[in-house]
């Protein structure tokens, strides 16, 4: 990606959508469920976009800006962290390998629907 | 909801997702979304432990530091390796990732 102002003014506008949203889902779910379910949604939306028959501006704004703003591996790996910190290994564990495993299975799941509608 | 919640939150979040737009185009790749996640996963790690202002959480912990880093990036990046390098991806964001956020809750506690 190479830098231009465009791109980044799409960014930006699509990050402060992407954060907003995220911080609505955390008003209604509690604690780590909902950095959970955003970043799950957010990979399921992402794989789609990178598959999808969208355009550069659309994958920049939605794809970089939104979807990379409203899903956050900072307030995953501080929610790990802190597990880890009290002791709740296992509670860590489900929670890293989780969300993993169901932001993985959405990329794909995402992916095959983006590709599909070429 | 305080009036300007939602607007800090989104000029944080503006800010976020260009510095990590920068970032990755001056380390393209998995460099570079490695690299935002683990430099954000400390800061925030530090800023919950030292900043307890309702105001700033919402600017620079909802809004620049969860929008800086991302999972979804890193997830996509991850299922178009192959097995190997989709490991190698995983170990480092993972490792690094966790051990920064927890350098980063310890420093801060010591503050």
């Amino acid at each position: 990606m190479s830098l231009t102002l465009t791109s980044a003014l799409l960014v930006g506008l699509g990050g402060m959508a992407g954060a907003t949203s995220r911080h609505v889902v955390d008003q209604q779910l509690v604690g780590k469920w909902s950095t959970f379910t955003v970043n799950v949604l957010g990979s399921i939306a992402l794989g789609f976009i990178v598959t999808a028959p969208v355009g550069d501006v659309t994958a920049t704004l939605a794809g970089t800006g939104f979807c990379g703003a409203f899903t956050t591996f900072s307030s995953f790996a501080v929610g790990v962290a802190e597990l880890v910190d009290v002791g709740d290994y296992r509670t860590a564990a489900w929670y890293a390998f989780g969300t993993l495993l169901a932001a993985l299975v959405g990329v794909v799941i995402g992916g095959a629907v983006g590709g599909s509608v070429g | 909801m305080d009036r300007s919640e939602l607007a800090l939150v989104a000029v944080g979040g503006f800010l976020g997702a260009t510095l990590r737009y920068l970032v990755g185009v001056a380390i393209p790749g998995t460099g570079g979304t490695l690299a935002v996640n683990v430099l954000g996963s400390f800061v925030l790690g530090a800023f919950i432990t030292t900043v307890s202002s309702r105001r700033a959480q919402w600017l620079f912990g909802s809004g620049v530091l969860s929008s800086f880093t991302t999972y979804s990036t890193f997830a996509v990046q991850t299922a178009g390796l192959s097995m190997t390098g989709g490991l190698l991806n995983i170990g480092a964001n993972y490792a690094l990732g966790f051990v920064a956020a927890g350098l980063g809750i310890a420093l801060g506690r010591r503050q």
